[in-house]
């Protein structure tokens, strides 16, 4: 490795201490409104303001998928789907391809099931280095008793679960209940431990943009890793505005405390072009920076598959077929 | 280059060009020049030719010929004698081409786009998703007001021949706003496109020979300003349309003052972009980037001095900062480019001397961290702070990526900050508490007021300024108006001159002597006045006999009263129903002294049935009153979850002047639209028959008009109606007089470019419903100013 490229490569991953956050800060938010229309417009014009093409657009596709959780989140989820998945997971890319890249190793930001599921992951992705990643809180509802929900969290940790997506209490959001909404969040965040935090406000729930910063803010102040769009069980799932709002609330609290909070759009993500315009946004919005697994992630499972064809005919100038990928 | 390793940790954009090889190609074959369209035919490039340079390489991309005044003569001629076929057309017939054209424009929507870049150096995004789609949609639009035109319009026929002058900086859509409502409405064209962007209005030409509309419809002269004047001066061109500067818009407005043509200006504008302390900020910047970002901020309407409530300015200008950093400024054909090149290095320097200036005066220039391209017309985008109402960067047009800045503390504050300029364009106002909102966009004095948005556009809706921001719209009902005239007011018998001179002296011959004396005053601010000057003149009645004195108005007088005028402006916000009250009361008083009136109208020996004027004076009262809460704006569909409001608004204070014919008439006809529609007005009484008005102010002052809404002055016409025309605080001048005067009036309203309705000295029927009032004086009473509002949680 030349010495410029190794520089490089640690500006990109230098660490920054864990977002601790802050005590409830009402006047950071409570007045804060968010444009609808405004933007609307932005989150349109995003995409069309930026082009990323040829190498460097393999290049962002591959970027994009280290920041893939790769996920599965079904009633019937078994053992045997969960193994597959971490298949995948450490070889989300054919071999050749990436060899045709230039690409020793890659893989994908993590692996992401549901609490029983942990064990089964953390055994398949054994010496990977891929964290696994678990829901926990009464996903994807949230409305199960607080007590259940901190235990459902220790119980992931326990099975070794390294990042814990929690729901959060909607109802505290569409009441303005903030005080409530960021008791409950300390707590699930001392319960996480080590594991980091990752507050899913199923912004679909609350509707307006507004109430997208609010929770963000105090998703936050409650001490979050990452805040997250979408349970990917919502009506609308992650769109551009809605996550153009939440980096923009991630980066008032940058701004504010100098804490690094890391951003998850989830649910509705499915093309190589989803994974492009999200990275476009986050570099636009906060930096090249953020767009690295350990500030981005991108909850999804089919989108591989696309991102997959994408690159083969980057190289061969062949659009590709599903069936020349290996299944997640 | 970098490997794929590499760019997965820098994670640069790298390069995404457009391709520009069929447009290089098709250049290639016409590397001899450009020369004209006329008559459907394309004329070779002779002469002189003026390169077209592409700014953002330097590279000569096309010679264009600079047109004669034989070129225009013929351009003329040929859009003369296509006139009387293409105007007679059904318009379902016109609409059939109209459609073509914007068909064609969407098939050809990338040649254009980077045609378009290539000429103008904007970027490749704008010309792809902002001009080229809004030309279509311009197209489509006005066919369907081609196919509407006689429904929608029984009164009105096309103006004849349009002279169309259009600057570089939207050549193709200024074209499009040009030509499409033009055709619409019956009108043949000939067209002048900016010497520095003459390229998509020869592939358009190219296009209306692909569609096959029938020649001389549509002419194009290429050329520079000369062209351009001998385009306006021609006597063959009915109406005039400039979109330009305001210098060359005074220009043509002496030019053709007095011929009669009909003309739209749309000048230069220093427009604000208001931030108030409860507006998204966030939202608020990516406003700055659409506002004076937008094409390298070569847009007349462009939010360029940005007014920010002290609370948060602050942190405004530092979330400003921030955002420059991520701009991207270079080769306007590569994907990823905020700006492009402006569209010379000539104006390159201009932009830059400007920006030095403002230095100079103590303001700190904030530029974007951008590396230019070495090459090329380039210019980095930035923003003064520290910058002040008197430096000269807050009042100049810089059409350039820079904009000032300005803090306020209260609403009132803001309001008086954005109105204190010479244009009224456009204005932005950033705000999520309604009512704060729309109390800005009422108050602030600009024809477009975009609410948490900037630089939308829309054919449906109108698009044009207040004040020395021009006259006239373009875009939608509004818009078509000026495409369309009754043509009355200029069609009757020529007025003879006033045959009554001024006399000061004392006149001897009296015929009846009153048993008291009566003094005429002027009316000013509410009360009677006696005339600066020390002086009156003799009034002489039937029979030539002197019946009497009235005051000798001069310029103080005039001074005066368009203060007292402007102090009133209480009167455009009162209620349309308390107007409308004051003018039943006005007629109800009238009516009470209606033998004394008409005993005087008797009196002047002018009026050969004093009883029907009286009683047509008595009805125009009503039929205003009526229209005074009618006479509305309207809500305009253009995209979908904003609500696009035209409201008429008063000008503010628009004089008037009376003819010598129906002395009680005529002076009441004109007073009563403007007032009815929220103007105060400096009213200058027949110079021959002015003891009407010595009256009529008795009338006024017990009918509840509040004081300075009407002022009467009495005197020599020409006299009073230069100082108002020079006036810069009187907002709009009807002159009803002679020919001469209507030049003189209309070369004298150049200097704030107050839009000026004169009657080329032509007699009309007062008592003529048709003719003495109607909506077109309503229209002429008021300017639209066209708002946006979004809406949406």
């Amino acid at each position: 490795m030349k010495p410029q490229e190794k520089s490089l490569e640690s500006t990109m991953t230098d660490h920054f201490p864990r977002p601790e956050g802050t005590p409830l800060t009402l006047d950071w938010f409570e007045t804060h409104a968010v444009n609808l229309s405004a933007a609307q417009r932005r989150a349109a014009t995003l995409p069309t303001r930026r082009s990323v093409k040829k190498d460097w657009q393999a290049a962002w596709l591959l970027r994009a998928i280290t920041c893939i959780d790769l996920t599965t989140l079904a009633g019937d989820d078994t053992e045997g789907r969960v193994q597959r998945l971490c298949a995948k997971a450490k070889a989300p890319v054919r071999a050749d391809i990436l060899e045709a890249l230039g690409i020793e190793r890659l893989t994908v930001g993590a692996v992401c099931v549901y609490p029983t599921m942990v064990g089964h992951a953390v055994k398949a992705l054994e010496g990977s280095g891929i964290p696994v990643a678990s829901v926990a809180t009464g996903f994807p509802a949230g409305l199960t008793p607080l007590p259940l929900r901190l235990g459902e969290i220790r119980y992931a940790v326990e099975q070794g679960a390294k990042e814990i997506d929690i729901v959060i209490t909607r109802e505290h959001v569409l009441r303005g209940n903030w005080s409530a909404l960021y008791d409950e969040m300390r707590q699930m965040r001392e319960a996480c431990g080590d594991a980091h935090m990752k507050a899913i406000l199923a912004t679909g729930d609350l509707k307006t943009l507004s109430n997208v910063y609010k929770a963000s803010m105090v998703a936050m102040q409650a001490g979050s890793d990452f805040i997250k769009t979408s349970t990917g069980k919502e009506d609308v799932n992650a769109t551009l505005p809605v996550s153009l709002t939440m980096v923009r609330a991630l980066r008032d609290y940058k701004d504010r405390t100098g804490q690094m909070v890391g951003f998850k759009p989830a649910g509705g993500l499915k093309t190589a072009k989803d994974a492009m315009n999200w990275l476009i946004l986050m570099k636009e919005e906060l930096g090249t920076r953020f767009m690295m697994p350990d500030l981005f992630r991108i909850g999804a499972s089919s989108m591989l598959g696309d991102i997959e064809r994408q690159l083969e005919h980057h190289i061969t100038g062949r659009y590709s077929a599903a069936n020349r990928h290996a299944l997640a | 280059m970098p490997s794929i390793k590499d760019i997965m940790q820098t994670m640069e954009y790298g390069p995404a060009p457009e391709s520009n090889a069929e447009v290089k190609a098709w250049l290639s074959t016409r590397s001899a020049g450009i020369g004209h369209f006329i008559d459907g035919k394309f004329t070779s490039a002779d002469g002189d030719l003026i390169d077209v340079v592409n700014p953002a390489t330097e590279d000569v991309i096309s010679r264009v010929a600079k047109g004669s005044a034989a070129d225009v003569d013929a351009a003329v001629a040929a859009a003369r004698a296509a006139f009387p076929k293409w105007s007679a057309l059904p318009g379902h017939e016109r609409a059939k081409y109209l459609y073509a054209i914007a068909r064609h424009i969407q098939k050809r929507e990338r040649f254009f786009s980077v045609l378009e870049t290539m000429d103008n150096g904007k970027t490749i995004r704008e010309t792809r998703d902002i001009d080229i789609p809004l030309v279509a949609r311009h197209f489509y639009h006005h066919a369907g007001w081609a196919e509407l035109v006689a429904d929608e319009f029984p009164q009105h026929k096309p103006v004849g021949v349009c002279g169309q002058i259009i600057p570089w900086n939207f050549p193709l859509l200024m074209l499009a706003w040009k030509v499409a409502p033009a055709l619409a409405a019956g009108n043949t064209v000939v067209l002048k496109p900016a010497d520095l962007t003459p390229m998509t209005a020869h592939a358009f030409a190219e296009l209306l020979v692909e569609i096959g509309l029938p020649a001389g419809v549509v002419n194009i002269v290429q050329g520079d300003g000369e062209t351009g004047a001998a385009i306006a001066g021609h006597p063959g061109v009915d109406k005039v349309a400039f979109t330009g500067s305001t210098d060359v818009g005074r220009i043509i407005r002496r030019q053709i003052a007095g011929s009669g043509k009909k003309l739209s200006l749309e000048l230069g504008g220093k427009s604000p972009f208001i931030v108030l302390e409860d507006a998204d900020l966030d939202a608020a910047v990516e406003g700055v980037v659409d506002a004076i970002w937008f094409n390298q901020g070569e847009v007349c309407c462009a939010g360029s001095r940005l007014l920010v409530q002290e609370g948060v300015a602050p942190r405004f200008f530092e979330k400003l900062k921030a955002r420059m950093a991520t701009l991207r400024v270079g080769d306007p054909l590569d994907k990823t480019m905020d700006m492009g090149a402006v569209v010379s290095m000539k104006q390159l320097s201009r932009i830059k001397a400007l920006l030095k200036a403002g230095e100079q005066e103590g303001a700190t220039l904030n530029l974007a961290p951008v590396a230019l391209p070495e090459k090329g017309a380039f210019c980095t985008p930035g923003f003064f702070t520290n910058s002040h109402p008197a430096n000269s960067v807050s009042q100049v047009e810089i059409f350039g990526p820079v904009a000032t800045t300005l803090t306020f503390r209260t609403l009132d504050e803001a309001v008086a900050l954005a109105n204190d300029t010479r244009y009224g364009l456009a204005a932005s106002v950033w705000s999520e508490n309604v009512n704060r909102a729309i109390e800005l966009a009422a108050r602030v004095k600009a024809g477009v007021v975009w609410i948490n948005a900037t630089n939308m556009f829309d054919a449906a809706a109108p698009f044009g300024g207040y004040r020395e921001s021009g006259y006239g719209r373009e875009g939608g009902r509004t818009g078509m108006l000026e495409y369309l005239t009754t043509g009355w007011d200029k069609q009757g018998k020529v007025r003879a001159t006033s045959a009554a001179p001024i006399d000061v002296a004392p006149a001897t011959g009296k015929a009846d002597h009153a048993a008291i004396d009566v003094t005429a005053k002027l009316y000013i601010g509410g009360k009677q006045a006696r005339p600066d000057g020390g002086q009156s003149y003799t009034v002489f009645g039937k029979g030539g006999a002197a019946i009497g004195e009235a005051g000798l108005a001069n310029r103080k007088d005039v001074r005066n009263a368009v203060e007292a005028a402007n102090k009133a402006n209480a009167w455009g916000g009162v209620t349309a129903h308390n107007r409308a009250q004051v003018l039943y009361f006005l007629a109800e008083n009238l009516e009470q002294r209606r033998d004394e009136f008409v005993a005087a109208l008797a009196a002047t020996g002018a009026v050969a049935k004093p009883e029907d004027e009286f009683e047509a004076a008595i009805r125009r009262c009503f039929w205003y009153a009526a229209q005074a809460d009618k006479f509305d704006g309207s809500v305009t569909a253009t995209k979908s979850q904003h609500v696009t409001m035209t409201v008429n608004e008063p000008y503010g204070t628009i004089g008037v002047v009376a003819p010598d014919e129906a002395p009680l008439l005529a002076l009441l006809s004109l007073i009563l639209p403007a007032v009815t529609m929220g103007n105060r007005v400096v009213a200058v009484a027949s110079q021959a028959h002015p003891l009407i008005a010595a009256r009529l102010y008795q009338v006024f002052e017990t009918s509840d008009i509040p004081a300075g809404v009407v002022n009467l002055l009495t005197g020599e016409r020409d006299v009073l109606a230069k100082t108002l025309a020079e006036h810069d605080d009187v907002a709009a001048l009807w002159y009803c007089g002679s020919e001469d005067g209507s030049r003189m009036v209309e070369v004298a309203s150049a200097g704030n470019l107050k839009p000026v309705w004169s009657d080329l000295g032509r007699l009309r029927d007062w008592r003529d419903t048709r003719f003495g009032q109607g909506q077109e004086y309503l229209r002429r009473a008021s300017q639209v100013k066209t708002i946006w509002l979004p809406y949406g949680e």
